[in-house]
């Protein structure tokens, strides 16, 4: 159903077609049927909206007070069952319809699902193309493990090829959002989000941090090149190339808070970089989280954020005071996928986790000043 | 784990506060300064001069009078919106100057603070007060009440949310305020992140106002539910009283998760605990997931009032009795216990599963339903009603339309793939200043107008009303049609500059709706100023002034300090509409004395040691937020021992009062 | 379409009621003070929700087992238990208007207050000195922040009585003065069914 390309979707954005905009007329297709459901959406919503406006309208002009001669006066009028069950019935009737179309697009078009070949352009055994995100103060860091290279503020991907996003940050919030490919996604320290996506027309696009994330927030663009399969290899070589390369010290002086920072290329020079970030240690001397993790709640099972048994949309029901504590585990879990967001790095990235460092308290004195 | 905290000088007298934190080098806090102080010695000059000071004490600032508390909840409302409305001006202007490499006339400091204070200031300090002062002003009087069932809790309540309010504004010309946005998300809040003054001032000057607003939830709450007179029982409360009464029960129960996370992020800054911190287990997302079952709520906090004012001014304009009461009052219950079940829609892209997501989503559409019945109820009440266009009305019919839009991008924000491409973009802004101001502040607008005859005695002026409402409801489309487009055009929130030089005639059409809107405040202000000038042409001498339905209606305006003679008896919902329909007679004569609390001034100096204190924390003066802090314990105790809080009105002044509305009311009669 | 309801009433209408209802000062302060309690106790359900979420995350600390002494918390409990009995003897003095007798039962009630607060200071005392401070893991700030709440409001119980018993003992258990006994009695419940879930879900369930 999201794929069609509705005829009143295309109807209710036609207003906006003249604007150049990424979000309306994309060139990805899993932004594309995003776009599609937000003009259904529209289209069902105004059913009910127009008419409503219209009648607000009439209804004012006719009964007026100056207006006395033709409409009827009638003070009595003020319970009519019949009329009540209808302006219950009639929204209800919508909503049942949108939140139908909620629960399967929210389903397929969820961002940890990887893409199928229902998507346009992706074959079904293509091997999708693996880029790790890290938002750092104010930029964006790109890894390609496959290709051994990263970049900063600017990202690549060859047409018709899904891209699985994993994305991480080092100190705040932010979100990670290129409209032409898909919907934004945040990115959060020790935490890893996914995205899929895919761009099926070359181009140059916009990417954004779309959450605040501080003073150097605005300038936290990058651009994001849609490429043919040997433009794509020969914007890899040309980054490996680069003669640059991306150790710990040199990621060392990106942490170092910047703003509107211009491209860089690097070979990648340390492979467990981004799990080390995930995780927070990259320093010497921390402690991986998911190695503290198997450590200290080894005992208790699982950290009750990633418990994936009591997920599900039935946790309203505790009653909304109570319900904190269900509400954060329950972002957390992510039925069906890792249990990420706030979880640990999954199965294949633990293996490289680093032994416990010994100084387990000085790394955290700063935190415990006043 | 890059940037560690900052070692921060402290000095025993003065904390972290130093000379060089008073921003002497920026300009437009200078002037600020310099206005707000010559305005400010004006009007002590005044007072003065005028010999007001013991009159304003006694009869205002240590006031229990729920009439007064009210007033005196719209002057904080009024006086912040000025200050929350000239951010938005500078927000307006910086993005409409920004285009083309020019970094606009703001830096990122100032930036940042300034839509982060807009923010807290709209909600906290304008709208709450708003709708707190019209609730404060009209529920006992639309029940029948004296006044409120904690008259002092009353006082002590709005002086907590000066209190949060003096806060916030002294952090613009002492230190910096927050630079989080509003809702102060760690670890952008924490002390790695922010570890200056701005975010504690956040925290302080909530958390003061917070206190205020909970036990005035109570208050009101217990009122509602006690102090309703004879024969109004639960459905025949007027539609205002309703939504009053879900609103504080919402207050009651979201308030104090507020104040706890609020807790928690102090704890985190000032004792480096660790609840939402990047490291040892902490979890940010626990803060984002607290702070939004507030907050929520909150918004429908502010806008179930706002639909009872439109209830009530629907029902009167229209000569005609509100179609559909039960199904109104049902609606506005269920509104209050969805909005418990929805918060999560506000971070629909922070990964939660689909099935969550989905089910946050389909919550939050079906609250679409009982706000979508509200909306045909008003529209029967304007069927075949007789409708008089006064500037109630016009506010209401502006509501109607406006707010059909505003829920509209609302339930398409509600679609999880929607909201993925549209969460923090201008979509979304322009989506919540739609129903805010067209729900919220075209409510207050609405209502001001309806009660200002009542609580003064005479009635607004109506050309510059009218000025007012079409500069306001022109420019709030002119200002956020742009924000809707450029939304959808993936332009995101909080940018202080832009690249794409296409946009740049969006935000200047932007910039001009917030300047057809500041024309609007103006006209409004002048419309207070006129009204005020013209009284006597304008004044209202039968206490009912648009043939009102409802109990306020049937005292004299300004209503006495005892708002009611005689204690009325209701039969139906619209009472005083029932009681004109069967003849009903005003009592003459055999009054008897009137129980009444008595003004103190233990509230106001409690707020003022509260704000102390508050300060003290800000600043880290560890000696003054004891001494503050111990004050402020010994003052509550020391209020306990008074026991001597209330007088009786004698017969005699009732008597005289009532005969004197008598001669009003005769004069009425004649020139009727 | 529209039914009219036109109810005549039988009888003329008579709008103002022979008697003036009377509220009495302080006749909704138990109301009040009753949806008081409710907000506190969303306070508490924060505060518990966040234990619930962060409870189990050690940060590679020390975890409950390791830390907490069950027997001393169970006196601990005995001694909030003890005192909500003896508040109770307090009341039922109050209700007998046996002046003496109350102010007795409330100073028992009383030291038995400052003994559990006595047991938690040096349980924290003691945490803090072992490394097991407020800031060493997420768990510990959210197991410090909410016993340190209910010792916070247990402390303030003991000012708020102290007040009361001047107040008594200057005044007589006056009508005011036994509203005000009645809600400390109310507040101080609460404070005991609080402690119970403390008990049981942070302590006992921390020790499975």
């Amino acid at each position: 159903m999201i794929r069609s390309r509705s005829l009143i979707a295309a109807i209710a954005l036609a207003t906006l077609a003249g604007c150049s905009s990424e979000v309306l007329a994309p060139s990805g297709d899993v932004a594309a049927k995003l776009r599609d459901v937000l003009g259904i959406t529209t289209a069902l919503i105004l059913v009910i909206v127009l008419p409503v406006m219209v009648a607000i309208v009439a209804i004012a002009i006719r009964y007026r007070k100056s207006d006395q001669s033709e409409a009827k006066y009638d003070p009595h009028f003020h319970h009519s069952t019949s009329l009540e069950l209808l302006i219950w019935a009639a929204p209800l009737v919508i909503i049942i319809w949108l939140g139908a179309l909620t629960w399967v697009s929210t389903h397929k078009l969820d961002p940890y699902r990887p893409l199928d070949e229902e998507t346009r352009g992706v074959e079904a055994d293509a091997e999708p193309l693996v880029v790790e995100v890290v938002a750092m103060d104010w930029k964006w860091l790109f890894f390609y493990p496959q290709y051994g290279i990263a970049t900063v503020n600017e990202l690549a991907a060859p047409l018709d090829r899904p891209i699985a996003f994993k994305l991480t940050s080092t100190e705040v919030m932010n979100a990670f959002y290129v409209p032409t490919l898909a919907g934004m996604i945040y990115t959060m320290p020790g935490m890893e989000t996914k995205l899929h996506a895919v761009i099926n027309e070359p181009g140059e696009f916009k990417g954004m941090s779309s959450h605040y994330s501080g003073a150097g927030f605005s300038g936290m663009k990058f651009p994001f090149y849609g490429l043919e399969q040997e433009g794509f290899d020969a914007w890899v070589a040309k980054v490996r190339d680069s003669g640059q390369t991306l150790d710990r010290e040199r990621y060392r002086e990106l942490l170092k808070p910047s703003e509107n920072e211009p491209a860089a290329y690097f070979a990648l020079g340390d492979e467990a970089l981004y799990h080390d970030i995930l995780n927070r240690c990259v320093e010497p001397g921390q402690t991986c989280m998911d190695a503290m993790m198997t450590d200290g709640a080894g005992a208790h099972g699982m950290d009750p954020g990633m418990d994936n048994g009591e997920g599900g949309p039935d946790m309203g029901e505790g009653g909304a005071d109570m319900g904190e504590g269900g509400a954060a585990g329950e972002t957390g879990s992510h039925e069906g996928h890792d249990a990420m967001p706030t979880a640990m790095p999954s199965d294949e990235d633990s293996a490289r986790a680093k032994p416990s460092g010994p100084a387990l308290t000085n790394q955290y004195a700063f935190l415990s000043q006043n | 784990m890059a940037i560690t905290g900052q070692e921060i000088e402290s000095s025993f007298l003065f904390g972290r506060l130093t000379l060089d934190k008073f921003p002497l080098d920026v300009p437009i806090v200078v002037g600020t300064f310099a206005v707000v102080a010559v305005g400010g010695a004006a009007l002590v000059a005044v007072v003065t001069y005028f010999r007001l000071w013991g009159y304003l004490w006694r009869d205002w600032l240590t006031s229990v009078d729920h009439k007064k508390i009210g007033i005196m909840y719209m002057i904080l409302g009024m006086v912040m919106f000025l200050r929350g409305f000239a951010d938005a001006i500078m927000m307006r202007l910086q993005q409409v100057w920004a285009f083309n490499g020019s970094e606009g006339y703001l830096n990122a400091h100032h930036y940042d603070q300034i839509f982060t204070a807009h923010g807290t200031i709209m909600i906290f300090f304008v709208a709450m007060p708003f709708i707190t002062g019209l609730m404060n002003f009209v529920v006992p009087l639309q029940i029948g009440a004296r006044d409120v069932s904690f008259p002092f809790l009353n006082n002590f309540s709005f002086w907590m949310t000066v209190g949060g309010a003096v806060l916030v504004m002294i952090s613009l010309f002492v230190g910096e305020f927050a630079m989080t946005g509003w809702l102060a998300f760690p670890p952008l809040s924490g002390i790695v992140a922010s570890p200056t003054e701005g975010v504690d001032y956040y925290i302080w000057g909530l958390q003061i106002a917070g206190v205020g607003t909970t036990l005035s939830g109570i208050n009101l709450l217990v009122t509602i539910l006690k102090m309703r007179c004879p024969g109004m029982t639960l459905m025949r409360m007027p539609v205002f009283t309703w939504t009053a009464l879900c609103t504080n029960v919402l207050i009651v129960a979201t308030f104090p998760v507020l104040t706890a996370t609020l807790v928690l992020l102090a704890l985190d800054r000032y004792l480096g605990m660790n609840f939402f911190t990047n490291d040892l287990g902490g979890n940010p997302m626990l803060y984002v997931n607290l702070i939004w079952i507030w907050g929520h709520p909150e918004v429908y906090i502010l806008v179930l009032p706002a639909f009872g004012i439109f209830s009530e001014v629907t029902a009167t304009f229209c000569g005609k009795r509100l179609f559909g009461y039960n199904s109104m009052v049902y609606a506005t219950i269920c509104i209050t216990i969805l909005s418990y079940l929805v918060w999560l829609h506000h971070f629909f892209t922070m990964g939660s599963g689909p099935s969550v997501n989905s089910f946050f989503g389909i919550a939050t559409m079906i609250i679409s339903i009982p706000t979508g019945a509200k909306v045909f109820n008003w529209l029967f009440t304007m069927y075949r009603g007789r409708i008089r266009f006064e500037l109630p009305m016009m506010w209401t019919v502006a509501f109607m339309l406006t707010f059909c839009i505003g829920g509209m991008t609302g339930v398409m924000l509600a679609v999880p793939p929607a909201d993925f491409v549209l969460h923090n973009s201008l979509f979304l802004v322009a989506h919540f200043h739609n129903v805010i101001i067209g729900g919220v502040v075209y409510g207050v607008f609405a209502g001001i107008n309806y009660w200002w005859p009542k609580a003064f005695g005479f009635r607004l002026n109506e050309f510059w009303g009218r000025v007012s409402f079409w500069c306001w409801v022109v420019g709030f489309w002119v200002a956020f049609m742009p924000l809707y487009i450029v939304g959808l055009m993936g332009v995101t929130r909080r940018l202080r500059t832009f690249d794409d030089p296409s946009l740049q005639v969006y935000f200047a059409i932007a910039a001009l709706g917030a300047l057809l809107i500041a024309a609007g405040i103006g006209a409004m202000l002048m419309q207070f100023y006129v009204s005020i000038r013209d009284r006597d042409q304008l004044r209202d001498t039968t206490g009912d002034i648009w043939g009102g339905r409802t109990l306020e209606w049937s005292t004299s305006s300004p209503p006495p300090d005892y708002n009611f003679a005689v204690t009325p008896v209701v039969y139906d919902v619209d009472a005083w509409q029932d009681m004109k329909e069967h003849g009903y007679q005003r009592p003459l004569s055999d009054f008897k004395p009137i129980h009444m609390p008595r003004n103190t001034g233990a509230g106001i100096i409690l707020a003022g040691i509260s704000t102390a204190l508050g300060f003290a924390l800000v600043w880290h003066i560890w000696w003054l937020a004891a001494v503050s802090f111990l004050a402020l314990i010994l003052g509550a105790i020391l209020h306990t021992f008074n026991y001597n809080r209330d007088f009786h009105i004698p017969a005699a002044t009732v008597t005289a009062t009532e005969d004197a509305r008598s001669r009003a009311l005769g004069q009425a009669g004649q020139t009727a | 379409m529209s039914t009219p309801i036109i109810t005549e009433p039988t009888d003329p209408r008579v709008f103002h009621p022979e008697e003036e209802p009377h509220h009495p000062e302080g006749h909704s302060t138990p109301l009040g003070f009753w949806i008081y309690l409710m907000s506190d106790c969303l306070i508490f359900a924060t505060l518990f929700g966040t234990f619930a979420v962060l409870g189990q995350r050690y940060g590679g600390g020390p975890g409950p087992k390791e830390l907490f002494d069950l027997w001393l918390i169970a006196l601990n409990t005995a001694m909030l238990l003890f005192s909500s009995i003896t508040y109770g003897f307090a009341m039922l003095a109050m209700h007998r208007g046996d002046q003496k007798e109350v102010m007795k039962w409330l100073g028992i009630t009383a030291g038995f207050g400052l003994a559990f607060l006595a047991i938690e200071l040096y349980e924290f005392n003691h945490l803090i000195h072992i490394g097991a401070g407020p800031g060493r893991s997420a768990f510990l700030s959210a197991f410090f922040t909410l016993v340190g709440t209910h010792g916070l409001h247990v402390t303030f119980g003991l000012i708020w009585m102290a007040a009361l018993v001047l107040q008594v003992r200057k005044h007589g258990l006056t009508s005011a003065n036994q509203r005000r006994l009645e809600c400390l009695s109310m507040f101080w419940h609460f404070l005991d069914v609080i402690w119970i879930g403390v008990f049981t879900f942070v302590y006992l369930m921390g020790m499975i």
